[in-house]
């Protein structure tokens, strides 16, 4: 009976009050059917059908806000992590906002900086979610300045329908100041400054037997932007205290991750030039966790994210957290109109090149055999001559007429293997891939797309070429704004097994209307990595039939 | 702790059944851009529920990895200048680059010399709030915040339609 009445009032209370508020949200339904195919060693699941599918709703009414997300895996698609069943609530919070502040209580993402010392985010598509459930406060007490508090536990899993949270606790705080909105003397200045410091600890028992483990972990840093007509530059630095975990082996060394970016544009021209330098910065609510689980930090890799599935999916680099220093420079020009490079339409050139080298660690002034256990010695970007990664790549998109457009990319890759572990083969891998675009616009609706991607795999020293060369074609026919089709194939030609010399051939179709999106593929997928940002996935390789249907409301 | 999970079930709910009815002020094409508190490629800070208070906005999600995004951002970058003076109206890039590739941003901006306005959506609070999955997702919003069309995808012909619904707009 009571709990009758307090519904009727909440429903009463609800009509009032909630009359006009606003909704927003999405949803995503991912379907495949998978057929067996040893020759690509592809395995039928036993349910033979899987399915991840989630919805968000979220509302807001005045300075009221509350938001949630129904997930489902019955059971999870194929590459997905391993630990999502069941279907639940994976996210959920309720808060308020003004102008002044901002207070979230329970589930929510949150970025520090450049997220050197903290980002929660989620990422569908990896299958990653690490956000915190507790509390967010929010403050803007003066114009510019904001300054923020989060305290909570992370989401490490989603089981039986439910959220799986970490062990340890997370608090942390951050403020930042945009100095030419706070301070009059600044203001309207040419110079723009903002800066700002983080503060980030974390909390676990200690469980281990073994050593005494410090329960309460902190990482610390500051960061300053800076922007001076068509000038910019920005740099964080984070440090992180003592922190033995599965991940370093146990040691107590400090750790550290520092980044920069300076850039200089004008109209047709962009220029940037930045560098990283980390050393044993995994940072994880739970030290006995490894691989994607429960990280506070994000480490980007320091280097661009290509699309082209050959140059995307077989050889990406993920950060190393134990430690690396890294380089990227790229430049984007656009020659004019009407001059000779530019033609009618204008022609844009893109260099990009960057590298990755393991830290230089030493052993000055270290005991090893002392009760410290600090093993090495090491300093913000100073590198050793041993290569991780190094990718040298350009790409001229150019506009012939208005029927037809193309774009030509080519790719130097060398990846240490021992290192990133992308595949079995050991030693640096050296690709090189080149890709030709072209669009035809047929008329106003239909237009005709195709790709050619070759990829072509060097031998090293122990004479191994992983799985060799490969030749990708693509053709799409799009009809704006409802339809499109696709057939691609992909050919492992140069693959030292005969029997490996495979073809994946894939063909999609889909309707768009509006906001609602529905594809319907059949084919195979070679097995390769998912990445975004700093986070891989490995999918392996399937045949079959997939659906996927997404709406936003 | 049950309990309490059914009252705020039944509580959503319920005001989703709210929200859903047809009334005059109130109908599904007139979901509002939520406030979300963002920065431009120098730092500004910008809340969301303010982007139209110089007249309509197309809303365009955006990164540097994503082609058909690129490519539809160009194709509008030729005809921008005729939609600005035909209909007032103005574009908002929103880059969700994360730390990753967020520097390349302005690289890409200004080698391309846009003349947007572009904002950093680095931990997808804004993608999340509109409900993008992903991108390019694109939204025509009118001067009052309401979002009156929206399309994912991009195919070329596709801002033959955006230009249709903004003379649409603007007709109003």
């Amino acid at each position: 009976m009571k709990k009758a009445r307090t519904l009727l009032i909440l429903l009463l209370f609800n009509k009032v009050a909630f009359a006009q508020g606003n909704i927003t949200g999405n949803m995503e339904t991912v379907f495949q059917y998978l057929n067996e195919d040893s020759i690509i060693n592809a395995k039928q699941p036993v349910q033979k059908g899987l399915m991840n599918s989630y919805m968000n709703v979220f509302y807001t009414q005045g300075n009221f806000k509350a938001g949630m997300r129904f997930e489902s895996y019955l059971p999870r698609i194929q590459g997905y992590p391993n630990r999502f069943d069941g279907t639940g609530i994976g996210m959920r919070y309720v808060g308020y906002q003004n102008d002044f502040v901002d207070v979230t209580l329970g589930t929510f993402y949150e970025q520090f900086g450049t997220g050197l010392a903290l980002r929660t985010y989620e990422d569908r598509n990896l299958g990653y979610d690490n956000l915190l459930d507790g509390m967010r406060i929010v403050l803007r007490p003066g114009k510019g300045f904001v300054l923020k508090g989060v305290y909570g536990t992370q989401r490490l899993s989603f089981q039986q329908g439910q959220i799986v949270h970490s062990e340890g606790l997370v608090r942390g705080t951050d403020a930042e100041w945009h100095l030419n909105e706070g301070l009059a003397v600044l203001k309207d200045k040419k110079l723009d400054v903002v800066i700002g410091a983080s503060f980030v600890s974390k909390f676990q028992e200690d469980n281990n037997p073994e050593w005494i483990l410090p329960q309460n972990v902190g990482a610390y840093g500051g960061r300053v932007k800076l922007t001076y007509g068509n000038f910019y530059a920005d740099a964080e630095f984070i440090q992180k205290e003592q922190d033995p975990s599965s991940d370093n082996q146990y040691i107590y060394n400090y750790g550290h991750a520092a980044i920069f970016n300076l850039r200089y544009t004008q109209k047709g021209l962009g220029i940037l030039l930045s560098g990283k330098s980390v050393d044993n910065m995994s940072f994880r609510s739970d030290r006995t966790k490894d691989l994607q689980d429960l990280l506070i930090n994000f480490l980007p890799s320091l280097n661009k994210t290509h699309t082209y599935n050959l140059v995307a999916t077989l050889y990406p680099y993920a950060t190393q957290p134990l430690g690396e220093v890294a380089y990227q420079a790229d430049i984007l020009y656009t020659f004019k109109k009407g001059t000779q490079l530019g033609g009618k339409y204008g022609t844009t050139l893109s260099l990009n090149y960057s590298t990755t080298f393991r830290p230089e660690q030493t052993l000055n002034g270290i005991d090893l055999n002392d009760s410290s256990r600090v093993v090495y010695h090491t300093r913000p970007f100073t590198m050793s001559d041993s290569l991780y990664w190094q990718d040298i790549n350009f790409n001229i998109t150019k506009k012939i007429n208005k029927k037809w457009s193309g774009i030509l990319s080519y790719y130097d890759i060398k990846i240490n293997n021992d290192v990133v572990k992308v595949s079995d083969a050991q030693g640096i891998i050296h690709a090189r891939i080149a890709v030709l675009e072209g669009t035809y616009k047929i008329n106003t609706h239909h237009a005709l797309r195709w790709e050619l991607q070759g990829m072509w795999v060097q031998r090293n020293e122990e004479g191994i070429n992983d799985k060799g060369d490969w030749a990708t074609a693509l053709v799409e026919y799009t009809i704006s704004p409802g339809w499109f089709f696709s057939a691609m194939n992909q050919y492992n030609y140069g693959n030292d097994d005969p029997s490996k010399r495979v073809n994946y051939p894939i063909v999609t179709c889909g309707y768009i209307k509006d906001a609602t999106r529905l594809t319907v593929s059949y084919g195979r997928q070679r097995a390769g990595l998912f990445c975004v940002g700093g986070v891989c996935r490995p999918v392996p390789a399937n045949n079959g039939l997939m659906i996927n249907l997404t709406h936003s409301f | 702790m049950k309990y309490f999970l059914f009252l705020f079930l039944t509580a959503l709910f319920s005001l989703a059944v709210r929200a859903q009815e047809p009334t005059a002020e109130t109908s599904l094409s007139q979901k509002k851009v939520p406030s979300v508190k963002l920065v431009d490629m120098s730092g500004k800070a910008v809340n969301t529920a303010d982007l139209t208070l110089n007249g309509p906005v197309i809303i365009s999600f955006w990164a540097t990895w994503c082609a058909p995004c690129k490519k539809e951002l160009n194709t509008i970058h030729e005809l921008y200048e005729d939609w600005v003076e035909e209909t007032g109206v103005t574009l908002i890039a929103i880059a969700i680059d994360d730390e990753k590739t967020k520097s390349q941003v302005a690289v890409y901006v200004n080698g391309k010399a846009w003349d947007y306005t572009v904002l950093m959506d680095p931990n997808w609070d804004f993608k999340r709030a509109m409900g993008v999955n992903n991108v390019p997702h694109t939204f025509l919003v009118d001067k009052n915040g309401n979002i009156v069309y929206s399309h994912n995808n991009y195919a070329p012909g596709d801002e033959e339609k955006l230009y249709q619904e903004l003379l649409k707009l603007s007709a109003k």
